[in-house]
């Protein structure tokens, strides 16, 4: 089974996308949760709630606000083209931003979980045990929500290269730009290659069953069973 | 300089919970803080390591941890202390031996320092068949040695023990047990140990601060606490005293050891502890009788003579606990009001003290 130049490109393109969001995710939605589990701030409802957001709205919706804030009339775009970025709209990095806040519920859930079921104790031990609060976070609250970081990235990672609505709102339709897998599929449908489609879409299926046994193995081995 | 002891003001106010204590912990043996549960005694505990926090004053030795007037609240991990938790709490990320590395790896000293102190740690517990081991399959008892080593192995300048032995069943217990009062012969450090259990008390207490709801209730040393009036009503069927005391000399034939009391000696059951060693002996108020004279033809064989210090009237109208005094040692008794007043008994009365049972504990 060969793919078409076209659909390699897209592949590409989603892997990086998907790494890239995943990696900036992890990094903001961890401190996310640490503060989500052990602040007894009013304002926790709300950020939950934010946070939940694009899990409920339709993505084209999130993707509608999302192009007009990064559009030049809206305060992302103000600040990129005060900085001399131009506008990121149609743009990989664009899609990136869309991405992140997309997929935001998706890393901030299972870290929270993981983070919540750790409860104070073993922190209090660290304590005892001569660690400061940064060393206990990062020797033992860390290493013991593994199970959770775990599940966050593939989880993220996946959802990630599946999303659609988001995409083609923000990003359009550029080919090795904002081209992904998602929407070089739609493409096919459109033009009636149905050949090429079924290729990219059995792809997808392989992908997306290896990624969810991944996921099994690794948390079976990070010594947590499945949610 | 400020004496040489742990200085605890602590008061907190919650919604169903007032704490109020002001007290002096000496900086040498074992003090047990002693009450019901909801008295006070953790959150006393967490206060002392930091990890709660009351308004007031902490004070070890000269080393000032909390003093709000001074704006001073030195955070847990800067307080250098042991603390053990109810639950063994390993991290389970690690194996035992990262476990008992964790604290050691922060502290600023020499690589052969390290390793000597673990060793003396690992010995002290007997640990050394489980350094390989995950903390997930060891048992409780095990679990909960290694969370005392682990706790141990910085060098702290106390230790805090949080009913170490309340979530695990009495064979645990009694494993953990020895342990433990080796502990307490061996460490030259002043360690706090909160229980609600007697039988841990009378082994291994030095000091008692007994707390109810919140306050002071009672506070001194073993023996005179265990005579305390407080302390007998709390105590209720199990009031008695703790004899500290040498073994004299050990009666092959019988099986029994004989031990020095007062103004005499006591035989109490051999238990293999040699002649010499240190032991401490328990004596149940309900285990002794009163008499006017000795009385040779009994099986009761151990019959002390001393003086009624004092007569108090117990929780059921028809018993008084009587204390009396055998030379340097107190005795407790339960007799009922009929009986004191049959044999015309009231302070100052000669007695003959018929001890039924008396149990080596340690």
């Amino acid at each position: 089974m060969s793919l078409s130049a076209d659909s390699g490109q897209a592949i590409v393109l989603t892997l990086q996308l998907a790494a890239i969001t995943t990696l900036i995710l992890l990094l903001l939605a961890t401190p996310i949760a640490w503060w989500l589990a052990r602040t007894s701030s009013r304002w926790r409802g709300v950020i939950i709630a934010l946070i939940t957001l694009p899990l409920v709205l339709p993505p084209t919706v999130l993707g509608f606000y999302i192009l007009l804030s990064l559009g030049p009339d809206g305060w992302i775009g103000n600040l990129t083209q005060s900085l001399g970025i131009g506008l990121l709209s149609f743009s990989f990095t664009g899609l990136v931003i869309g991405s992140v806040i997309f997929s935001l519920p998706f890393a901030v859930y299972p870290i929270l979980y993981a983070f919540e079921m750790l409860g104070r104790r073993p922190l209090e031990v660290a304590a005892t045990l001569r660690a400061n609060p940064l060393d206990a976070f990062f020797s033992v609250a860390l290493p013991l929500a593994k199970p959770g970081l775990l599940t966050a990235a593939v989880l993220t990672f996946a959802h990630t290269v599946g999303e659609f609505g988001v995409v083609l709102m923000i990003g359009g339709d550029i080919p090795g730009e904002t081209r992904v897998v998602a929407t070089q599929l739609f493409g096919y449908v459109e033009a009636m290659e149905y050949e090429a489609a079924h290729r990219l879409a059995a792809l997808m299926v392989a992908f997306s069953f290896v990624m969810l046994i991944a996921l099994t193995r690794l948390r079976k081995r990070a010594g947590a069973a499945l949610p | 300089m400020s004496a040489p002891s742990i200085l605890l003001q602590l008061a907190l106010q919650r919604a169903n919970f007032h704490l109020a204590i002001d007290v002096n912990v000496p900086s040498r043996g074992v003090t047990v803080l002693f009450g019901p549960s909801g008295s006070g005694k953790t959150t006393v505990l967490r206060c002392v390591a930091g990890l709660e926090r009351a308004s007031g004053r902490i004070a070890n030795g000269d080393e000032i941890w909390q003093d709000d007037q001074r704006q001073i609240f030195v955070p847990t991990w800067q307080r250098e202390l042991g603390y053990v938790f109810q639950e063994a709490s390993l991290f389970e990320h690690l194996d035992v031996r990262r476990n008992l590395e964790f604290g050691l790896n922060r502290l600023r000293i020499e690589r052969q320092a390290a390793r000597a102190a673990l060793d003396e740690v690992i010995e002290l517990l007997g640990i050394s068949g489980l350094l390989d081991r995950s903390t997930v399959n060891l048992s409780g008892g095990e679990k909960q040695r290694v969370a005392i080593a682990r706790a141990l192995v910085t060098k702290p300048k106390i230790l805090l023990l949080d009913e170490p032995l309340a979530s695990l069943d009495i064979a645990r217990r009694k494993e953990i047990l020895p342990w433990l009062e080796r502990l307490h012969r061996e460490l030259q450090i002043p360690v706090i140990y909160v229980t609600h259990s007697l039988d841990e008390l009378a082994r291994l207490a030095d000091h008692v601060v007994m707390l109810d709801q919140g306050r002071v209730s009672a506070s001194g040393k073993l023996q005179d606490i265990c005579t305390h009036p407080i302390m007998a009503m709390a105590a209720g069927d199990e009031a008695g005293v703790v004899i500290e005391s040498t073994i004299q000399r050990i009666d092959r034939e019988f099986h029994l050891a004989e031990v020095g009391f007062g103004n005499g000696t006591l035989w109490v059951r051999d238990g293999g502890v040699p002649a010499g060693a240190p032991i401490r002996v328990r004596i149940l108020a309900r285990d002794v009788s009163l008499a006017t004279n000795a009385q040779s033809s009994s099986t009761i064989q151990n019959v002390i003579s001393g003086v009624i210090e004092s007569i108090t009237s117990e929780v059921h109208a028809s018993q008084a606990l009587v204390s009396v005094r055998c030379g340097e040692a107190v005795l407790l008794s339960r007799v009922t009001h009929r009986a004191l007043a049959t044999l015309q008994l009231r302070e100052g009365s000669p007695v003959w003290c018929q001890v039924k049972s008396a149990a080596l504990i340690d």
